[in-house]
Order: C-alpha cells, then structure tokens, then sequence
C-alpha cells in the first residue's frame, strides 16, 4: 500500500481548503476551544491548590494540618502517575455525568481537566517557591495578613513565573488533547489518526502535525513574550 | 521606651538545643538611636526580630511602650507591626511594583484609600530625596536608592520605631554615609525611636547615641558610645574596637603616658591636631596606633598617643586635645 498517493496528497490539499465542518481549520477550532477551556478550568482548579501546597507548608504562611498537606500530595501525585488515556477511559462516568455522553470534543474536556489540574498545581507551586522568602518576612514585618501575603505579594511578585508555567501547561493540555483523538476526542488528533492513520492517508497526517505544531509554537512565543514584557525585573 | 527582659531564644539543633540569645535584658529610650553591634552570628538578627515577634521568643518578654507584645493576638501584633517598622541588608522591595506602589504597600494592608496612600508615598519620597523616581521599578535603581525606598516604605505607616537590619551592609562607605544622615535625619525630625543592626562599628560610631555589644548571644557590654569607645572593656569590644590593632602586645617606654584620642566627628580642619600639639606645645607625642577615617568633611575613629614626660605633660596634652571639637580623650 502507497501512503503517499498523488491522490492522497490531493485529497489532504482539499481538507486545507475546505471551511466546512469536515475541513482542517474546524478540527483547528476544535482543538483549539477544547485546549483553551481544559486548561482554564484546571487553571481553576490547579491555582487554589498550588497556593495551598505552598501556603500550608510547615513554614508556610499559613501552615495546614500536616495529615491534609500529605494527602494533598498525594492525590497529586496519583493523578499524575495514571497515563492520559487510561485516566480518559477510568473517568468516563464523570464525563457523562456533566456533559451526558463520553465522546467528542466538548465531552474530552472533563478528563483533560482531572489530568491537568494536579500538573497546573504543581507548576503553580513552583513558580510560587520562586518567591524570596525574605520578601515575605518583609510583608509580616509590616503587619500582613496571610490572605494579604498570598494575594498582594506571592502572586504578584511570581507571575512572569505563573505565565511561563500557564504556557507549558497549554502546550502540554494540547498535546494530550490530540492524545485523545485516538479514543473519541475530536480535534487534529481525531484528523491525524482517524482520517490519516486508520485511512493510510500519510499526507493528511502530516497535514494535522504541521497544523498542531504550530498551534504550539504560537501558544509558547506568546507565553515567553507576555512573560518577559512583564517582568519588572529585567531592565528594558 | 523598648524594654527587652531576660529574653533567651533557643533553636533544637543536632547536638542538643542552640542558644542564639541569653538572657537579654536591654532598655531602649524613645527618640535615640541604639545600636546592636557582634560578629555574625552573635545573635543580632533574632534579637531585632523578637522586637516584632518576627521570632517567638523562648522566655522572657519584649515591652514596647510598656505593652507586651509577645502576648498580642495576631491582629494586634500586626497593627503593633504598624508602628514598629523594619528595613533590611537586602532592601526586599517588591520587584514587579513601582517605587510608589511599594511605599503605598503597607498602606493598602492597613486598608489606607488609594488615592491617600498615593499622597503619603509621594511625600515620603520627596523626604528621601528620589522625587523623580515613583514611576521607576527597583530593578532600574541603585542599592542606596532601593534603600531610601524601603526607607520611605518602612516610614509610611507613621511608626513609632524603626528597626534597621544591617540596614547599611550591603552598600559602599559613601553610600553608606548618605543613608546614616538620612537616618538620623529622620530620627531628629520625627522623634523616632531607631535601632541599629550592624556589625559594622563604623556605623555605630556615626550616628549611635549608645550601644550594646552582643557575643553568642549575650550582651557583654552597654552603655554610651563615647564611653564604650573609649573604654572598651570585654573582649569582644576589644575586638570590634581595634580589629587590627596589635595594641596589647605594645611594650611600652615606662616614662610614656598613654592617652586615646576619639575622634566623633572631628572637623577635618583640625585634623594636623597632633603636629599642632607639637609646634604649639612642644609635645612631641608618639603615635601608637592610629584608626581614623575621614567621612565628608568629618573625621572618626582613634588614635592611642604616647605623651613624653611627666604627669604635667600629659595634663597639658589633654587639655590641648580637649580643646578641639568632637575630639574625646582619655587616659588609657
């Protein structure tokens, strides 16, 4: 079998062109809403608990019991360590109990979110680490409150940190979305396996890869210069 | 008034339990500037921070104005933290706030208006001469000039006390001069109470009316800085007053008096003042040991003599040296 057919190439051209539901900009549109909401609702998720990894520290600003914190952690880290499409199948009762059915792109985002939101947690704790812990005795020492230290001076000060973070994590949401297409999700992943894969239709393949790879390439330059325009520690 | 009682701080460490204070008992009088000067790690920083409750001390207490703070609920503490401000070796501004927004952050989490605290800040940094810097970020500004806005900062919520953490450490000696004058300055306009980190003695010789000296944790001597200076009497004094002098193993001639000279901000003017002494009162007088600087147009430090002759002599000198500005003497 050829996957490289004059035909095929032909046939992955017309997807380009064609601006109906069947086209490669809708699988784009797919994927990009579904990229975008996932990582906004594990963005949701993921920031209170980052917060909460750092904030309740032992010598945090606001330490929790220590019984809470290791259990915190090790929801996390449960999450993290189940593979992308083994945890899209584990949480299909989920998924059908807030969207009403388990496939397509809208119903993808509920497992993309349980696999994200502990990962966006932990770079969100990250970036909070970064903050020079001299900075916060400064803010006690001028009489703050731990809600005031965590909303007026961790954050603040983090969020070139934050941005660089949001970026690897949207980079990361699109590329387990794409994941995805392989059992039910829509988007480029579906285009790339189901239509160039399943079909041999190599061109086509091609075709959704370039089209993800730059998808990625915007989302991260954009991260990177948002980061750095904001950064008032570099000297412009 | 500060009243420090019997404060001992201890820390578990691997061999047992580490004493970083000892029973510190200090009074610090309101509207003077104290200095606490040791080596590192002679328990400078916790001391300056069990004032604020920054550290919680292991026994004993700490009465500002008469009040316990130790005792505060962590609201009260904090609006006592209002009035007892500190600024830091490493200036800790806000790096991604302008000048103006970090002097207005103490305001905000006093819950101040706006547009009010925007006013103060504007004021205060007139007072600490960078008016034409409040649209500027830390990061564009020299060390002393991030000092004076953290100065500013620490000033905004009108403290009673301030509290400087090597304040002065991390900047060069001109500089470090600037932000001393603007620190007594603001002691002597607005009355507040300051106290001095350092294990610099410079500084303390600059601008402290009395000072305590602090060895592993345990203050081994106190009093005025003229008498400390001239007198130093612990070991550790010794040490800070004379790093390098080899003054103990001098041998002297026996028909030598000795005298030492402070001097406290001598005029620079008068500074030929032993050459003087010479042609004026044919003393020749032999220097011993000599540690002076010269700090603007001011001289500090000190100098050991050795007066040639009998007592009258040395009476004579004495009375010739006294006689110059800021210049202390006494018989060592």
């Amino acid at each position: 079998m050829n996957w490289f057919t004059a035909k095929k190439w032909q046939t992955a051209l017309e997807l380009l062109l064609d601006l109906s539901k069947n086209g490669v900009l809708y699988y784009l549109w797919e994927t990009f809403y579904v990229t975008v909401l996932a990582t906004a609702f594990a963005m949701l998720l993921g920031l209170p608990l980052g917060i909460l990894l750092v904030t309740g520290d032992e010598k945090g600003v606001l330490p929790l019991p220590r019984l809470v914190l290791r259990a915190l952690n090790a929801l996390i880290n449960l999450l993290r360590s189940v593979p992308f499409l083994i945890l899209m199948i584990l949480v299909v009762p989920l998924t059908r109990l807030i969207v009403g059915k388990s496939y397509g792109s809208v119903a993808s985002i509920v497992p993309l979110v349980v696999a994200a939101f502990p990962f966006v947690a932990r770079l969100v704790e990250s970036s909070l680490r970064e903050v020079n812990p001299n900075i916060i005795e400064m803010a006690q020492s001028m009489g703050a409150s731990p809600l005031q230290i965590i909303c007026k001076v961790m954050l603040p000060e983090s969020v070139p940190s934050l941005i660089n973070n949001a970026a690897i994590a949207i980079t990361t949401i699109l590329g387990y979305s794409a994941m995805g297409g392989a059992i039910g999700a829509g988007g480029l992943g579906k285009l790339a396996i189901m239509y160039g894969y399943n079909k041999y239709n190599y061109p086509v393949m091609i075709l959704a890869v370039i089209v993800l790879v730059v998808l990625v390439q915007l989302f991260q330059s954009i991260g990177t210069r948002l980061s750095v325009k904001l950064d008032k520690r570099i000297r412009k | 008034m500060i009243e420090i009682k019997n404060l001992t701080k201890t820390f578990p460490s691997a061999d047992g339990t580490f004493y970083a204070l000892k029973n510190v008992s200090l009074t610090i009088n309101d509207g003077e500037i104290y200095g606490i000067i040791g080596m590192s790690g002679a328990g400078k920083s916790t001391l300056v921070r069990c004032i604020n409750m920054l550290e919680r001390p292991t026994e004993g207490a700490v009465l500002v104005n008469g009040c316990d703070v130790g005792t505060l609920r962590e609201s009260e503490l904090r609006k006592t933290r209002r009035e007892v401000t500190m600024i830091f070796q490493g200036f800790h501004l806000l790096m991604q706030r302008t000048v103006l927004r970090n002097i207005c952050f103490p305001l905000e989490l006093a819950g101040v208006k706006a547009s009010e605290a925007k006013a103060r800040a504007r004021e205060l940094l007139r007072m600490v001469g960078l008016p034409d810097k409040e649209n500027a970020y830390p990061a564009q500004l020299s060390g002393g000039q991030q000092q004076r806005v953290a100065i500013a900062r620490a000033l905004a919520t009108n403290p009673k006390v301030l509290l400087c953490d090597e304040a002065t450490s991390a900047l060069d000696p001109k500089t470090t001069h600037d932000i001393l004058s603007l620190i007594r300055d603001i002691n002597q306009r607005l009355g507040i109470t300051v106290i001095i980190i350092t294990h610099q003695m410079s500084v303390v010789q600059e601008i402290c009316d009395r000072v305590a000296i602090l060895e592993n944790g345990e203050v081994v001597e106190e009093g005025t800085v003229v008498s400390v200076f001239s007198n130093p009497k612990a070991a550790a004094t010794r040490r800070l007053v004379f790093p390098d002098s080899a003054e103990d193993e001098l041998d002297l001639p026996h028909d030598e008096h000795r005298l030492r000279v402070i001097f406290n901000g001598a005029p620079a003017a008068n500074t030929p003042l032993i050459a003087r002494m010479a042609m004026d009162k044919r003393i020749a007088a032999n220097i011993l040991y000599a540690s002076t600087r010269s700090v603007g147009d001011k001289i500090y430090g000190h100098m050991l003599l050795g007066i040639p002759g009998g007592d009258e002599e040395t009476r004579t000198a004495m009375e010739y040296l006294r006689a110059a500005e800021n210049v202390v003497v006494e018989e060592a």
